[in-house]
């Protein structure tokens, strides 16, 4: 489902990836690890399809309408409501069902009584879960996750551990990554 | 409706609401363009000519539509939300297009009080000037979305927007005062068509260019 | 530079001197004075090639623009933006060549009622931003992609610009002075003209290929001093 050659990518003078090779089967989980500024947020944007390296041949099967993308930010819109949000994703992933599946996962991830306020007064981990819930919220085949678990307390990080079992192609960046260890099947260190 | 309109429709309402919102373009804008008219009637000699007027409102309405134009893409720089736009399976220029609508929608509502206010302060607002004033909003708002968007990527936005968007505002302005003042309008408001034609699919075809690598 | 480029480089260099010199010394004995204007109408076998030369350079810079966003190549950012930084040397010499020309012609440094003039501000200022956007965005693709496309906006403007230019005349400026660049021009005038077009044209091209060359070398540079960290 993903390739890489030889993946290099610089930002100016700086290169932060180089000679880098990978694969990831499809149901694979490959998880990455490595200090800050290492380039694993790079390395997920470059799979997502954000940025584009400057050597080397990358491969990923996937459209982007299967693309889960868990990014730093938890991209959504501070003025607009949980429910505005999944919505205005919704709509643009085209989620069949949308009302339906907006409702069960902010149920699911336990944002549900929120849901009419403003992301804009969400807390630091309800943001994260509700960042969960747009990355979910197409059933991506091909999940990228940069520091998934980050501001999730544990009860939010059990939700996304099972969520995280369910079969699809997975790609983690985490510099912790003790409870990920289990699940993936490849490990990919940057230095 | 097609998949594009749909989306073009879901981003517009989007943007729409998130300034209705956020509650501060819109009033900056109505201020900006009639504090403008009020200094310009004190920057005006006594005898100053009716067209120089009309000159002044042309200036007004390129910078107030350049201070809704900095704050287009302000929502998506500040949380990195345009990466989101950019992942979804839509259409890039999808996300110009409904850009482009919303500043239309804002300076509508801006040229909705301005051009009361400059009948008001200076001299009775002729057909022509609303027809040129609608025609160059379409040319403004293209361009602004895709140099919006441009300026968004690098270190001083708010500086580079309006030096970007001045010299491309340029004819517009010539159109826009040409037809309120000439004998015949037809020519100028043709002209402005032209304008907002040319730049406008310009546009639409190169802002995948200016959100992806 | 390789040897065959050296060549070429040296030969164009050469051409450009040989046509220059002798398009210039033409232009001030041998083609007869301007019954109007005398001979300060001269400047305009300089003023006028480079005037086309920063329009060619626009030109050429969009069109390697365009190549850059069909072909993502790198190698045509830099070509671009050599052009539209020739095209705006050679812009500043149009400005000063056509304000001499103006103060020398009818008395003042500069004229809105002379259309090419204002139209050549128009462009010049556009391209001159082109340099803000340069300077402002980091180095990367970004840069690159944001560069082209507004090369791109640069050439439609041009045409746009002129017709806009040109119906103003009508009432915002009263057209002061309506040459017929060409439409009665005895052929000595027009081979003069010629020449020093060709001359222009060499020497700019000759500036394109160092300026190119001297780019290239620094990103190499760059690059292996990157290679070696």
């Amino acid at each position: 489902m993903i390739r890489g050659r030889e993946i290099e990518k610089r930002f100016g003078d700086k290169r932060v990836l180089r000679g880098l090779d990978f694969d990831v089967p499809e149901g694979g989980f490959l998880l990455v690890t490595g200090p800050n500024g290492a380039g694993k947020t790079t390395l997920l944007r470059l799979l997502a399809g954000l940025a584009a390296p400057n050597a080397g041949e990358l491969e990923v099967a996937v459209e982007r309408a299967h693309v889960g993308f868990l990014a730093h930010e938890p991209l959504v819109y501070r003025e607009l409501t949980a429910l505005e949000n999944l919505d205005l994703y919704g709509r643009l992933y085209r989620v069949p069902e949308r009302r339906e599946r907006t409702g069960m996962l902010l149920e699911r991830f336990g944002l549900w009584e929120a849901r009419n306020e403003r992301a804009g007064t969400y807390s630091q981990g309800m943001l994260q879960r509700l960042a969960l819930c747009r990355t979910f919220l197409h059933d991506p085949a091909l999940l990228l996750l940069d520091e998934p678990f980050a501001a999730l307390d544990d009860q939010g990080a059990d939700l996304l551990q099972d969520e995280l079992a369910g079969g699809r192609t997975v790609v983690v960046a985490a510099h912790d990554p003790a409870r990920l260890a289990t699940l993936a099947t490849a490990r990919l260190a940057l230095a | 409706m097609s998949a594009y309109a749909t989306d073009v429709a879901t981003l517009a309402r989007k943007d729409v609401l998130l300034e209705l919102r956020s509650r501060d373009t819109l009033p900056a804008m109505l201020l900006f363009v009639v504090s403008a008219l009020v200094v310009f009637h004190f920057a005006l000699p006594a005898d100053a000519s009716d067209r120089a007027e009309i000159g002044l409102f042309w200036i007004a309405l390129v910078f107030t539509a350049l201070l809704g134009l900095t704050r287009a893409f302000a929502a998506e720089r500040e949380q990195g939300l345009l990466d989101g736009l950019v992942l979804a399976p839509v259409d890039r220029s999808a996300i110009w297009a409904a850009k482009a609508i919303s500043v239309v929608v804002f300076l509508a509502l801006a040229e909705a009080v301005a051009l009361p206010a400059y009948a008001l302060f200076f001299q009775p607002v002729g057909w022509e000037l609303v027809a040129a004033v609608v025609l160059a909003d379409v040319g403004i708002a293209s361009i602004g979305a895709l140099l919006a968007a441009m300026a968004a990527a690098s270190r001083s936005r708010e500086l580079l927007l309006p030096l970007l968007f001045l010299p491309l505002a340029i004819p517009a302005v010539i159109g826009g005062v040409g037809a309120s003042v000439a004998e015949n309008p037809a020519s100028f408001l043709g002209f402005l068509a032209l304008y907002d034609a040319v730049f406008a699919i310009l546009a639409w075809a190169s802002f995948e260019y200016v959100v992806t690598e | 530079m390789s040897s065959p480029n050296r060549v070429a480089a040296a030969a164009l260099a050469t051409a450009a001197a040989g046509l220059l010199v002798g398009g210039i010394a033409l232009a001030i004995f041998w083609a007869p004075e301007d019954a109007d204007q005398g001979f300060s109408q001269k400047i305009f076998y300089i003023h006028v090639p480079v005037a086309l030369t920063a329009y060619a350079f626009f030109g050429f810079g969009a069109w390697k623009a365009l190549r850059l966003l069909s072909t993502r190549d790198s190698r045509y950012d830099l070509e671009s933006y050599t052009a539209v930084h020739m095209g705006v040397i050679f812009g500043l010499l149009t400005l000063v060549t056509g304000s001499i020309w103006a103060k020398t012609s009818w008395g003042q440094w500069w004229s809105w009622g002379e259309r090419q003039l204002v139209l050549f501000l128009v462009v010049f200022l556009f391209y001159s931003a082109y340099f803000m956007l340069r300077y402002s965005t980091d180095p990367g693709p970004r840069r690159e992609r944001n560069s082209a496309v507004f090369a791109l906006f640069g050439v439609a403007l041009i045409p746009v610009s002129f017709l806009a230019v040109r119906i103003a005349g009508t009432i915002l400026h009263p057209t002061v002075f309506t040459h017929d660049d060409g439409v009665a021009m005895p052929w000595e005038m027009f081979l003069a003209f010629c020449i020093c077009l060709g001359g222009v044209l060499a020497l700019a091209a000759t500036f394109y290929r160092v300026e190119l060359a001297g780019k290239r070398i620094d990103a190499s540079l760059k690059e292996l001093r990157e290679q070696l960290a």
